[in-house]
Protein backbone atom coordinates (compact mmCIF):
# COMPACT_ATOMS: atom_id res chain seq x y z
CA UNK A 1 0.00 0.00 0.00
CA UNK A 2 2.60 2.59 1.29
CA UNK A 3 4.48 1.48 -2.39
CA UNK A 4 1.54 1.97 -4.61
CA UNK A 5 1.48 5.50 -2.81
CA UNK A 6 4.25 6.48 -3.43
CA UNK A 7 4.36 5.87 -7.29
CA UNK A 8 0.87 7.52 -7.52
CA UNK A 9 3.20 10.89 -6.16
CA UNK A 10 5.62 10.38 -7.84
CA UNK A 11 3.76 9.98 -10.71
CA UNK A 12 1.36 12.81 -10.24
CA UNK A 13 4.40 14.89 -9.22
CA UNK A 14 6.02 14.45 -12.39
CA UNK A 15 2.81 14.84 -14.31
CA UNK A 16 2.36 18.11 -12.56
CA UNK A 17 6.04 19.09 -12.64
CA UNK A 18 6.55 18.60 -16.01
CA UNK A 19 3.54 20.01 -17.35
CA UNK A 20 4.37 23.43 -15.49
CA UNK A 21 8.29 23.46 -16.85
CA UNK A 22 7.20 22.43 -20.88
CA UNK A 23 4.66 25.03 -20.33
CA UNK A 24 7.01 27.39 -18.82
CA UNK A 25 9.59 26.78 -21.79
CA UNK A 26 7.19 27.76 -24.35
CA UNK A 27 5.47 30.69 -22.70
CA UNK A 28 9.28 32.03 -21.75
CA UNK A 29 10.27 31.84 -25.72
CA UNK A 30 7.87 35.00 -25.59
CA UNK A 31 10.04 37.34 -23.68
CA UNK A 32 10.44 40.06 -25.44
CA UNK A 33 8.36 39.39 -28.30
CA UNK A 34 4.80 40.06 -26.45
CA UNK A 35 2.55 42.16 -28.45
CA UNK A 36 2.60 44.71 -25.74
CA UNK A 37 4.58 45.78 -23.21
CA UNK A 38 2.35 44.99 -19.75
CA UNK A 39 1.43 41.84 -21.59
CA UNK A 40 5.17 40.99 -21.86
CA UNK A 41 5.61 40.96 -18.40
CA UNK A 42 2.14 39.42 -17.48
CA UNK A 43 2.79 36.35 -19.56
CA UNK A 44 6.83 36.32 -18.27
CA UNK A 45 5.41 36.10 -14.50
CA UNK A 46 3.37 33.41 -15.69
CA UNK A 47 5.86 31.54 -16.90
CA UNK A 48 7.81 32.15 -13.95
CA UNK A 49 5.09 31.09 -11.98
CA UNK A 50 4.95 28.10 -13.38
CA UNK A 51 8.81 27.51 -13.75
CA UNK A 52 9.03 27.71 -10.16
CA UNK A 53 6.24 25.03 -9.19
CA UNK A 54 7.99 22.91 -12.11
CA UNK A 55 11.13 22.99 -9.57
CA UNK A 56 8.83 22.46 -6.57
CA UNK A 57 7.07 19.57 -8.43
CA UNK A 58 10.31 17.94 -9.74
CA UNK A 59 12.66 18.47 -6.16
CA UNK A 60 9.94 16.26 -4.53
CA UNK A 61 9.54 13.47 -7.56
CA UNK A 62 13.59 13.65 -7.17
CA UNK A 63 13.37 13.06 -3.41
CA UNK A 64 10.90 10.02 -4.06
CA UNK A 65 13.77 8.74 -6.72
CA UNK A 66 16.03 8.61 -3.80
CA UNK A 67 17.67 12.12 -4.08
CA UNK A 68 17.61 13.31 -7.57
CA UNK A 69 17.81 17.01 -7.61
CA UNK A 70 15.46 19.20 -9.61
CA UNK A 71 17.81 19.73 -12.37
CA UNK A 72 18.83 15.94 -12.67
CA UNK A 73 15.41 15.76 -14.01
CA UNK A 74 14.92 18.41 -16.01
CA UNK A 75 18.24 18.22 -17.87
CA UNK A 76 19.39 14.40 -17.56
CA UNK A 77 15.94 13.13 -18.99
CA UNK A 78 15.04 12.30 -22.55
CA UNK A 79 11.97 12.40 -24.23
CA UNK A 80 10.26 9.17 -23.66
CA UNK A 81 10.93 9.86 -19.52
CA UNK A 82 8.86 13.17 -19.93
CA UNK A 83 5.29 13.54 -18.54
CA UNK A 84 3.81 16.07 -19.37
CA UNK A 85 0.54 16.85 -21.95
CA UNK A 86 1.27 16.60 -25.60
CA UNK A 87 -0.79 19.89 -25.32
CA UNK A 88 1.70 22.21 -23.85
CA UNK A 89 4.80 21.25 -26.02
CA UNK A 90 2.56 22.14 -29.15
CA UNK A 91 4.50 25.43 -31.02
CA UNK A 92 3.20 28.75 -29.51
CA UNK A 93 1.61 30.04 -32.58
CA UNK A 94 0.23 33.79 -32.64
CA UNK A 95 -0.47 35.39 -29.47
CA UNK A 96 -4.28 33.62 -29.85
CA UNK A 97 -2.93 29.99 -29.54
CA UNK A 98 -0.62 30.16 -26.84
CA UNK A 99 -3.91 32.27 -24.56
CA UNK A 100 -6.15 29.72 -25.99
CA UNK A 101 -3.81 26.65 -24.79
CA UNK A 102 -2.77 28.18 -21.64
CA UNK A 103 -6.64 29.00 -20.93
CA UNK A 104 -7.07 25.46 -21.70
CA UNK A 105 -4.79 24.18 -19.63
CA UNK A 106 -5.44 26.62 -16.63
CA UNK A 107 -8.69 25.58 -16.67
CA UNK A 108 -7.16 21.61 -15.57
CA UNK A 109 -4.72 22.81 -13.18
CA UNK A 110 -6.77 24.99 -11.40
CA UNK A 111 -9.13 21.95 -11.09
CA UNK A 112 -6.60 19.71 -10.02
CA UNK A 113 -5.28 21.99 -7.55
CA UNK A 114 -8.23 22.62 -5.94
CA UNK A 115 -8.30 19.35 -4.94
CA UNK A 116 -4.63 18.48 -4.17
CA UNK A 117 -5.12 20.78 -1.77
CA UNK A 118 -6.76 18.29 0.21
CA UNK A 119 -4.10 15.47 0.07
CA UNK A 120 -2.89 14.10 2.92
CA UNK A 121 0.11 14.11 1.96
CA UNK A 122 1.85 17.32 3.35
CA UNK A 123 4.16 17.94 0.60
CA UNK A 124 1.78 17.70 -2.28
CA UNK A 125 -0.64 19.67 -0.07
CA UNK A 126 1.77 22.39 -0.01
CA UNK A 127 3.04 22.47 -3.48
CA UNK A 128 -0.62 22.27 -4.28
CA UNK A 129 -1.44 25.78 -1.97
CA UNK A 130 1.60 27.34 -3.33
CA UNK A 131 0.85 26.70 -6.54
CA UNK A 132 -3.34 27.25 -6.37
CA UNK A 133 -2.93 31.00 -5.36
CA UNK A 134 -0.81 31.91 -8.57
CA UNK A 135 -3.39 29.17 -10.74
CA UNK A 136 -6.11 31.23 -9.57
CA UNK A 137 -4.63 34.38 -11.38
CA UNK A 138 -3.16 32.11 -14.63
CA UNK A 139 -6.79 31.30 -15.24
CA UNK A 140 -8.75 34.66 -14.57
CA UNK A 141 -6.57 36.32 -16.98
CA UNK A 142 -6.43 33.95 -19.80
CA UNK A 143 -9.89 33.66 -19.59
CA UNK A 144 -10.20 37.07 -19.93
CA UNK A 145 -7.86 37.29 -22.88
CA UNK A 146 -9.68 34.32 -24.81
CA UNK A 147 -13.25 36.38 -24.47
CA UNK A 148 -11.35 39.37 -25.52
CA UNK A 149 -10.09 37.87 -28.56
CA UNK A 150 -12.67 35.79 -29.37
CA UNK A 151 -15.20 38.72 -28.91
CA UNK A 152 -12.98 41.38 -29.96
CA UNK A 153 -12.60 42.30 -33.89
CA UNK A 154 -13.32 39.91 -37.01
CA UNK A 155 -9.92 39.32 -37.57
CA UNK A 156 -8.96 38.33 -34.18
CA UNK A 157 -12.51 36.24 -33.84
CA UNK A 158 -11.02 34.42 -36.83
CA UNK A 159 -7.78 33.89 -35.49
CA UNK A 160 -9.36 32.61 -32.10
CA UNK A 161 -11.23 29.66 -34.52
CA UNK A 162 -7.72 29.02 -36.14
CA UNK A 163 -6.23 28.49 -32.62
CA UNK A 164 -9.00 26.36 -31.90
CA UNK A 165 -8.59 24.15 -35.03
CA UNK A 166 -5.55 23.51 -33.45
CA UNK A 167 -5.38 22.97 -29.69
CA UNK A 168 -8.91 21.69 -29.42
CA UNK A 169 -7.56 18.26 -30.73
CA UNK A 170 -5.09 18.30 -27.74
CA UNK A 171 -7.34 18.50 -25.07
CA UNK A 172 -8.68 14.81 -25.25
CA UNK A 173 -5.70 13.76 -23.21
CA UNK A 174 -6.97 16.00 -20.02
CA UNK A 175 -10.00 14.67 -20.25
CA UNK A 176 -8.87 10.92 -19.98
CA UNK A 177 -9.43 9.29 -16.84
CA UNK A 178 -6.28 7.66 -16.44
CA UNK A 179 -4.85 4.94 -14.77
CA UNK A 180 -2.80 7.99 -12.36
CA UNK A 181 -5.62 10.00 -12.10
CA UNK A 182 -7.71 7.50 -10.73
CA UNK A 183 -5.24 6.38 -8.63
CA UNK A 184 -5.36 9.79 -7.10
CA UNK A 185 -8.98 9.15 -6.40
CA UNK A 186 -8.10 6.39 -3.94
CA UNK A 187 -5.45 8.73 -2.20
CA UNK A 188 -7.03 11.97 -2.06
CA UNK A 189 -9.90 12.25 0.52
CA UNK A 190 -12.47 13.62 -1.87
CA UNK A 191 -10.83 13.63 -5.09
CA UNK A 192 -12.32 12.14 -7.95
CA UNK A 193 -11.20 12.48 -11.26
CA UNK A 194 -15.31 13.02 -12.47
CA UNK A 195 -15.13 15.87 -10.86
CA UNK A 196 -11.62 17.59 -12.16
CA UNK A 197 -13.60 17.07 -15.55
CA UNK A 198 -16.49 18.42 -14.60
CA UNK A 199 -15.11 21.55 -12.82
CA UNK A 200 -12.83 21.64 -16.31
CA UNK A 201 -16.19 21.70 -18.66
CA UNK A 202 -17.84 24.04 -16.27
CA UNK A 203 -14.78 26.59 -16.67
CA UNK A 204 -14.71 26.16 -20.29
CA UNK A 205 -18.33 26.65 -21.60
CA UNK A 206 -18.43 29.81 -19.73
CA UNK A 207 -15.78 30.95 -20.89
CA UNK A 208 -15.75 30.30 -24.59
CA UNK A 209 -20.00 31.26 -24.46
CA UNK A 210 -18.84 34.35 -24.44
CA UNK A 211 -15.95 34.26 -26.73
CA UNK A 212 -17.88 32.39 -29.17
CA UNK A 213 -16.50 29.27 -29.46
CA UNK A 214 -18.03 26.14 -29.16
CA UNK A 215 -17.43 23.30 -26.93
CA UNK A 216 -18.30 20.23 -28.32
CA UNK A 217 -16.53 17.26 -27.41
CA UNK A 218 -15.11 15.17 -29.72
CA UNK A 219 -13.88 11.38 -31.18
CA UNK A 220 -10.47 12.17 -29.17
CA UNK A 221 -7.57 11.37 -30.97
CA UNK A 222 -5.98 9.46 -28.11
CA UNK A 223 -2.26 11.53 -26.70
CA UNK A 224 -0.16 9.78 -24.19
CA UNK A 225 2.11 12.42 -23.11
CA UNK A 226 1.86 11.68 -19.66
CA UNK A 227 3.01 8.31 -20.69
CA UNK A 228 5.86 9.37 -22.42
CA UNK A 229 4.73 9.24 -25.83
CA UNK A 230 5.32 12.69 -26.89
CA UNK A 231 5.27 14.85 -30.28
CA UNK A 232 7.91 16.36 -32.51
CA UNK A 233 8.15 19.31 -30.50
CA UNK A 234 9.46 17.99 -27.56
CA UNK A 235 12.80 16.44 -28.42
CA UNK A 236 13.56 20.23 -29.91
CA UNK A 237 12.25 21.48 -26.60
CA UNK A 238 14.89 19.33 -25.22
CA UNK A 239 17.74 19.90 -26.96
CA UNK A 240 17.61 23.76 -26.36
CA UNK A 241 16.95 23.54 -23.11
CA UNK A 242 19.71 20.50 -21.97
CA UNK A 243 22.17 21.64 -24.35
CA UNK A 244 24.65 23.48 -21.79
CA UNK A 245 24.44 20.54 -18.75
CA UNK A 246 24.98 17.47 -21.38
CA UNK A 247 27.76 19.34 -23.40
CA UNK A 248 29.66 19.84 -20.22
CA UNK A 249 28.78 17.06 -17.63
CA UNK A 250 31.25 17.98 -15.29
CA UNK A 251 30.34 21.40 -14.76
CA UNK A 252 28.08 23.42 -11.88
CA UNK A 253 26.47 26.77 -13.02
CA UNK B 1 4.76 85.94 -17.28
CA UNK B 2 7.71 86.76 -20.18
CA UNK B 3 9.73 84.14 -21.33
CA UNK B 4 13.16 85.87 -19.18
CA UNK B 5 11.11 85.82 -16.43
CA UNK B 6 10.20 81.92 -16.42
CA UNK B 7 13.04 80.94 -17.44
CA UNK B 8 14.78 83.05 -15.03
CA UNK B 9 12.94 81.15 -12.33
CA UNK B 10 13.47 77.41 -13.80
CA UNK B 11 17.19 78.90 -13.62
CA UNK B 12 16.87 79.55 -10.04
CA UNK B 13 15.02 76.23 -9.28
CA UNK B 14 17.68 74.18 -11.23
CA UNK B 15 20.08 76.04 -9.28
CA UNK B 16 18.66 75.59 -6.10
CA UNK B 17 18.65 71.94 -6.77
CA UNK B 18 14.51 71.41 -6.80
CA UNK B 19 13.16 68.96 -9.26
CA UNK B 20 11.22 70.25 -11.96
CA UNK B 21 7.70 68.88 -12.20
CA UNK B 22 5.91 68.44 -15.82
CA UNK B 23 3.39 70.91 -14.85
CA UNK B 24 6.23 73.59 -14.49
CA UNK B 25 7.45 75.72 -17.60
CA UNK B 26 10.52 74.80 -18.70
CA UNK B 27 12.94 75.76 -22.06
CA UNK B 28 11.95 73.92 -25.16
CA UNK B 29 15.08 72.63 -25.43
CA UNK B 30 15.23 71.05 -21.64
CA UNK B 31 11.87 69.59 -22.58
CA UNK B 32 13.29 67.91 -25.92
CA UNK B 33 16.17 66.98 -24.66
CA UNK B 34 14.74 65.06 -21.89
CA UNK B 35 12.21 63.60 -24.27
CA UNK B 36 15.43 62.09 -26.11
CA UNK B 37 17.50 60.72 -22.92
CA UNK B 38 14.23 59.39 -21.52
CA UNK B 39 13.14 57.60 -24.34
CA UNK B 40 16.27 56.53 -25.51
CA UNK B 41 17.07 54.84 -22.04
CA UNK B 42 13.21 53.36 -22.54
CA UNK B 43 14.10 51.74 -25.64
CA UNK B 44 17.32 50.43 -24.08
CA UNK B 45 15.86 48.69 -21.73
CA UNK B 46 13.52 46.70 -24.38
CA UNK B 47 16.16 46.31 -26.85
CA UNK B 48 18.05 44.91 -24.11
CA UNK B 49 15.68 42.48 -23.29
CA UNK B 50 16.49 40.61 -27.00
CA UNK B 51 20.19 39.42 -26.14
CA UNK B 52 19.57 38.15 -22.90
CA UNK B 53 16.03 36.52 -23.57
CA UNK B 54 18.25 34.46 -26.62
CA UNK B 55 19.53 32.51 -23.23
CA UNK B 56 16.43 31.91 -21.40
CA UNK B 57 15.68 28.70 -22.50
CA UNK B 58 18.97 27.75 -22.50
CA UNK B 59 20.14 28.59 -18.92
CA UNK B 60 21.70 25.64 -17.47
CA UNK B 61 19.74 25.03 -14.59
CA UNK B 62 16.50 26.00 -13.14
CA UNK B 63 17.75 28.65 -10.76
CA UNK B 64 19.57 30.58 -13.01
CA UNK B 65 17.01 30.39 -15.51
CA UNK B 66 14.37 31.62 -13.34
CA UNK B 67 17.17 34.58 -12.36
CA UNK B 68 17.67 35.25 -15.90
CA UNK B 69 13.38 34.99 -16.97
CA UNK B 70 12.72 37.13 -13.47
CA UNK B 71 15.91 39.88 -15.04
CA UNK B 72 14.70 40.20 -18.22
CA UNK B 73 11.03 41.05 -16.89
CA UNK B 74 12.69 43.59 -14.67
CA UNK B 75 14.25 45.36 -17.85
CA UNK B 76 10.91 45.10 -19.30
CA UNK B 77 9.22 46.78 -16.36
CA UNK B 78 12.03 50.09 -16.27
CA UNK B 79 11.47 50.44 -19.77
CA UNK B 80 7.63 51.03 -18.68
CA UNK B 81 8.37 53.38 -16.13
CA UNK B 82 10.80 55.01 -18.35
CA UNK B 83 8.28 55.60 -20.85
CA UNK B 84 5.46 56.86 -18.60
CA UNK B 85 8.35 59.56 -17.42
CA UNK B 86 8.95 60.83 -20.91
CA UNK B 87 5.18 60.76 -21.54
CA UNK B 88 4.77 63.57 -18.62
CA UNK B 89 6.70 65.64 -21.09
CA UNK B 90 4.06 65.45 -23.36
CA UNK B 91 5.21 62.89 -26.11
CA UNK B 92 3.23 59.17 -26.31
CA UNK B 93 4.47 55.79 -26.19
CA UNK B 94 3.01 55.04 -29.63
CA UNK B 95 5.26 57.87 -30.86
CA UNK B 96 8.38 56.98 -29.26
CA UNK B 97 7.94 53.35 -30.55
CA UNK B 98 7.93 54.65 -34.06
CA UNK B 99 10.80 56.78 -33.66
CA UNK B 100 12.72 53.50 -32.52
CA UNK B 101 11.28 51.56 -35.50
CA UNK B 102 12.25 53.91 -38.00
CA UNK B 103 16.14 54.48 -36.35
CA UNK B 104 15.36 57.84 -35.65
CA UNK B 105 15.28 56.88 -31.98
CA UNK B 106 18.63 55.87 -30.65
CA UNK B 107 19.27 53.10 -27.85
CA UNK B 108 22.36 51.87 -26.23
CA UNK B 109 24.35 50.51 -28.53
CA UNK B 110 25.91 47.75 -26.69
CA UNK B 111 22.66 45.57 -27.12
CA UNK B 112 23.82 45.29 -31.04
CA UNK B 113 26.75 42.94 -29.51
CA UNK B 114 25.23 39.34 -29.76
CA UNK B 115 25.23 36.75 -26.32
CA UNK B 116 26.95 33.34 -28.18
CA UNK B 117 27.42 31.35 -25.30
CA UNK B 118 25.93 31.63 -21.64
CA UNK B 119 29.26 33.87 -20.06
CA UNK B 120 27.47 35.99 -21.97
CA UNK B 121 24.88 36.47 -19.46
CA UNK B 122 27.57 36.86 -16.88
CA UNK B 123 29.24 39.24 -18.57
CA UNK B 124 26.83 41.33 -19.39
CA UNK B 125 25.10 41.69 -15.43
CA UNK B 126 28.48 42.07 -14.33
CA UNK B 127 29.62 44.82 -17.16
CA UNK B 128 27.08 45.86 -18.66
CA UNK B 129 24.84 46.22 -15.81
CA UNK B 130 27.60 47.42 -14.07
CA UNK B 131 28.32 50.23 -16.55
CA UNK B 132 24.97 51.13 -16.62
CA UNK B 133 24.58 51.54 -13.00
CA UNK B 134 26.98 54.07 -12.77
CA UNK B 135 25.61 56.37 -14.75
CA UNK B 136 21.99 55.50 -13.18
CA UNK B 137 23.31 56.56 -9.57
CA UNK B 138 24.32 59.83 -11.20
CA UNK B 139 20.97 60.22 -12.92
CA UNK B 140 18.89 59.36 -9.22
CA UNK B 141 19.65 63.37 -8.62
CA UNK B 142 18.79 64.68 -12.49
CA UNK B 143 16.82 67.40 -12.45
CA UNK B 144 13.69 66.41 -13.98
CA UNK B 145 11.31 65.02 -11.30
CA UNK B 146 9.64 61.63 -12.51
CA UNK B 147 12.91 60.58 -14.45
CA UNK B 148 15.19 60.87 -10.86
CA UNK B 149 12.31 58.93 -8.88
CA UNK B 150 12.05 56.42 -12.19
CA UNK B 151 15.99 56.19 -11.40
CA UNK B 152 16.09 55.31 -7.73
CA UNK B 153 13.41 52.49 -8.48
CA UNK B 154 15.72 51.22 -11.32
CA UNK B 155 19.09 51.24 -9.67
CA UNK B 156 17.83 49.43 -6.62
CA UNK B 157 16.62 46.42 -9.33
CA UNK B 158 20.01 47.13 -11.03
CA UNK B 159 22.79 46.76 -8.51
CA UNK B 160 20.65 42.85 -7.84
CA UNK B 161 21.27 42.44 -11.21
CA UNK B 162 24.76 43.03 -11.52
CA UNK B 163 25.51 40.79 -8.40
CA UNK B 164 23.34 38.19 -10.19
CA UNK B 165 26.08 38.72 -13.20
CA UNK B 166 28.91 38.86 -11.32
CA UNK B 167 27.44 35.56 -9.66
CA UNK B 168 27.69 33.68 -13.15
CA UNK B 169 30.97 34.95 -13.49
CA UNK B 170 31.80 33.63 -10.18
CA UNK B 171 30.41 30.09 -11.13
CA UNK B 172 32.61 29.94 -14.29
CA UNK B 173 35.90 31.26 -13.83
CA UNK B 174 36.12 29.07 -10.25
CA UNK B 175 34.63 26.23 -12.72
CA UNK B 176 35.96 23.95 -15.14
CA UNK B 177 38.65 24.99 -17.48
CA UNK B 178 36.59 24.79 -19.96
CA UNK B 179 34.43 27.21 -18.24
CA UNK B 180 36.53 30.01 -17.50
CA UNK B 181 37.47 29.85 -20.85
CA UNK B 182 34.08 30.38 -22.03
CA UNK B 183 34.01 33.25 -18.78
CA UNK B 184 37.46 35.15 -20.59
CA UNK B 185 36.34 34.47 -23.62
CA UNK B 186 32.93 36.95 -22.67
CA UNK B 187 35.01 39.36 -20.69
CA UNK B 188 37.42 39.90 -23.99
CA UNK B 189 33.85 40.34 -26.23
CA UNK B 190 31.98 42.61 -23.93
CA UNK B 191 34.87 44.89 -21.95
CA UNK B 192 35.33 47.42 -24.63
CA UNK B 193 31.76 47.91 -25.92
CA UNK B 194 30.70 48.21 -22.12
CA UNK B 195 33.24 50.82 -21.91
CA UNK B 196 31.70 52.71 -24.73
CA UNK B 197 28.65 52.69 -23.03
CA UNK B 198 29.32 56.00 -21.43
CA UNK B 199 29.57 57.48 -24.77
CA UNK B 200 32.01 59.93 -26.34
CA UNK B 201 35.06 61.18 -24.71
CA UNK B 202 34.04 64.91 -22.86
CA UNK B 203 35.49 66.67 -25.82
CA UNK B 204 33.41 64.98 -28.86
CA UNK B 205 30.10 65.02 -27.18
CA UNK B 206 27.33 66.56 -28.23
CA UNK B 207 24.72 66.88 -26.01
CA UNK B 208 26.99 66.76 -23.18
CA UNK B 209 27.50 70.65 -22.04
CA UNK B 210 24.02 71.64 -21.94
CA UNK B 211 22.95 68.81 -20.03
CA UNK B 212 25.21 69.74 -17.60
CA UNK B 213 24.34 73.43 -17.19
CA UNK B 214 20.45 71.75 -16.85
CA UNK B 215 22.10 69.02 -14.04
CA UNK B 216 20.36 66.74 -16.27
CA UNK B 217 23.69 65.14 -16.43
CA UNK B 218 25.66 65.61 -13.21
CA UNK B 219 29.17 63.96 -13.95
CA UNK B 220 31.03 63.57 -17.40
CA UNK B 221 31.11 60.62 -19.64
CA UNK B 222 34.99 60.30 -19.36
CA UNK B 223 34.55 60.95 -15.07
CA UNK B 224 31.75 57.99 -15.14
CA UNK B 225 33.92 55.46 -17.40
CA UNK B 226 36.94 56.16 -14.63
CA UNK B 227 34.55 54.98 -12.14
CA UNK B 228 33.41 52.03 -13.52
CA UNK B 229 37.00 51.13 -14.75
CA UNK B 230 38.72 51.54 -11.37
CA UNK B 231 35.75 49.42 -9.28
CA UNK B 232 35.88 47.03 -12.09
CA UNK B 233 39.56 45.70 -12.15
CA UNK B 234 39.35 44.55 -8.96
CA UNK B 235 36.80 42.34 -9.75
CA UNK B 236 38.14 40.45 -12.49
CA UNK B 237 41.78 40.19 -10.48
CA UNK B 238 39.19 38.00 -8.57
CA UNK B 239 37.84 36.10 -11.10
CA UNK B 240 41.45 35.69 -12.16
CA UNK B 241 40.02 36.85 -15.45
CA UNK B 242 42.60 39.27 -17.59
CA UNK B 243 40.76 42.62 -19.27
CA UNK B 244 41.73 43.17 -22.98
CA UNK B 245 43.58 46.30 -22.14
CA UNK B 246 47.87 45.93 -22.74
CA UNK B 247 47.54 49.64 -21.62
CA UNK B 248 45.78 49.15 -18.23
CA UNK B 249 48.07 50.30 -15.47
CA UNK B 250 46.97 51.88 -11.82
CA UNK B 251 48.83 55.49 -11.76
CA UNK B 252 49.95 55.60 -8.07
CA UNK B 253 49.83 59.71 -7.90
CA UNK B 254 46.03 59.76 -9.26
CA UNK B 255 45.03 56.73 -7.37
CA UNK B 256 42.70 55.96 -10.99
CA UNK B 257 43.48 53.09 -13.30
CA UNK B 258 44.78 54.47 -16.89
CA UNK B 259 43.70 52.51 -19.73
CA UNK B 260 44.02 52.16 -23.49
CA UNK B 261 42.32 54.01 -26.56
CA UNK B 262 38.86 53.16 -27.61
CA UNK B 263 37.97 52.10 -30.95
CA UNK B 264 36.05 55.09 -31.66
CA UNK B 265 35.67 53.84 -35.13
CA UNK B 266 33.78 50.99 -33.88
CA UNK B 267 31.99 53.19 -31.47
CA UNK B 268 30.31 55.27 -34.47
CA UNK B 269 30.19 52.45 -36.82
CA UNK B 270 27.89 50.51 -34.35
CA UNK B 271 26.07 53.67 -33.23
CA UNK B 272 24.74 54.22 -37.18
CA UNK B 273 23.78 50.53 -37.68
CA UNK B 274 26.52 49.08 -38.50
CA UNK B 275 26.96 46.99 -35.37
CA UNK B 276 26.73 42.60 -35.34
CA UNK B 277 23.21 42.80 -34.53
CA UNK B 278 21.82 46.46 -35.39
CA UNK B 279 19.02 45.10 -37.74
CA UNK B 280 18.22 41.70 -35.98
CA UNK B 281 16.94 43.88 -33.36
CA UNK B 282 15.26 46.81 -34.79
CA UNK B 283 13.31 43.92 -36.66
CA UNK B 284 12.43 41.72 -33.54
CA UNK B 285 11.06 44.57 -32.28
CA UNK B 286 9.04 45.74 -35.58
CA UNK B 287 8.13 42.10 -35.79
CA UNK B 288 6.50 42.11 -31.93
CA UNK B 289 4.94 45.17 -32.34
CA UNK B 290 3.60 44.17 -36.15
CA UNK B 291 2.15 41.10 -34.87
CA UNK B 292 0.69 42.36 -32.04
CA UNK B 293 -1.28 44.98 -34.08
CA UNK B 294 -4.58 42.56 -33.83
CA UNK B 295 -3.95 41.98 -30.64
CA UNK B 296 -4.06 45.39 -29.54
CA UNK B 297 -6.96 46.32 -31.77
CA UNK B 298 -9.05 43.75 -30.74
CA UNK B 299 -8.87 44.86 -26.86
CA UNK B 300 -9.69 48.35 -28.07
CA UNK B 301 -12.66 46.88 -29.37
CA UNK B 302 -13.42 44.87 -26.75
CA UNK B 303 -13.05 47.62 -24.22
CA UNK B 304 -15.32 49.42 -26.87
CA UNK B 305 -17.81 47.27 -26.71
CA UNK B 306 -18.09 46.83 -23.08
CA UNK B 307 -18.27 50.26 -22.66
CA UNK B 308 -21.21 50.49 -24.89
CA UNK B 309 -23.02 47.83 -23.04
CA UNK B 310 -22.52 49.76 -19.71
CA UNK B 311 -23.96 53.26 -21.35
CA UNK B 312 -27.07 51.25 -22.98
Amino acid sequence: MEQEKQKAALNLSLVMGDNALILGHRLSEWCGHGPILEQDIALSNIALDLIGQARLWLSHAGKLQGGKSEDDLAYHRDVFDFHNFQMVETPNGHWGKTLLRQFLYDAWHHAMLQKLVLAQDEDIAGIARKSLKEVNYHLRWSSEWVIRLGDGTEESAAKMQDAYADVWPYVGELLQKDFWLKELDQWIPGFTADEILAQWWKTVREVFSQANLPAEPMDWLYRKGHLGHHTEHLGFILAEMQFLPRAYPDATW
Amino acid sequence: METTALEHRFNQKIEREEKIEPKDWMPEDYRKNNIRQISQHAHSEIVGMLPEANWITRAPSLRRKVALLAKVQDEAGHGLYLYSAAETLGTDREEMIDDLHSGKAKYSSIFNYPTTTWADIGAIGWLVDGAAITNQVALCRTSYGPYARAMVKICKEESFHQRQGYEIMCAMAFGTPEQKAMAQDALNRWWWPSLMMFGPTDGDSVHSQKSMDWKIKRYSNDELRQEFVDKTVAQAEYLGLTIPDPDLTYNDETGHYSFGEIDWKEFYQVISGNGPCNKERIEARRKAHEDGAWVREAANAFAQKRANQQVA
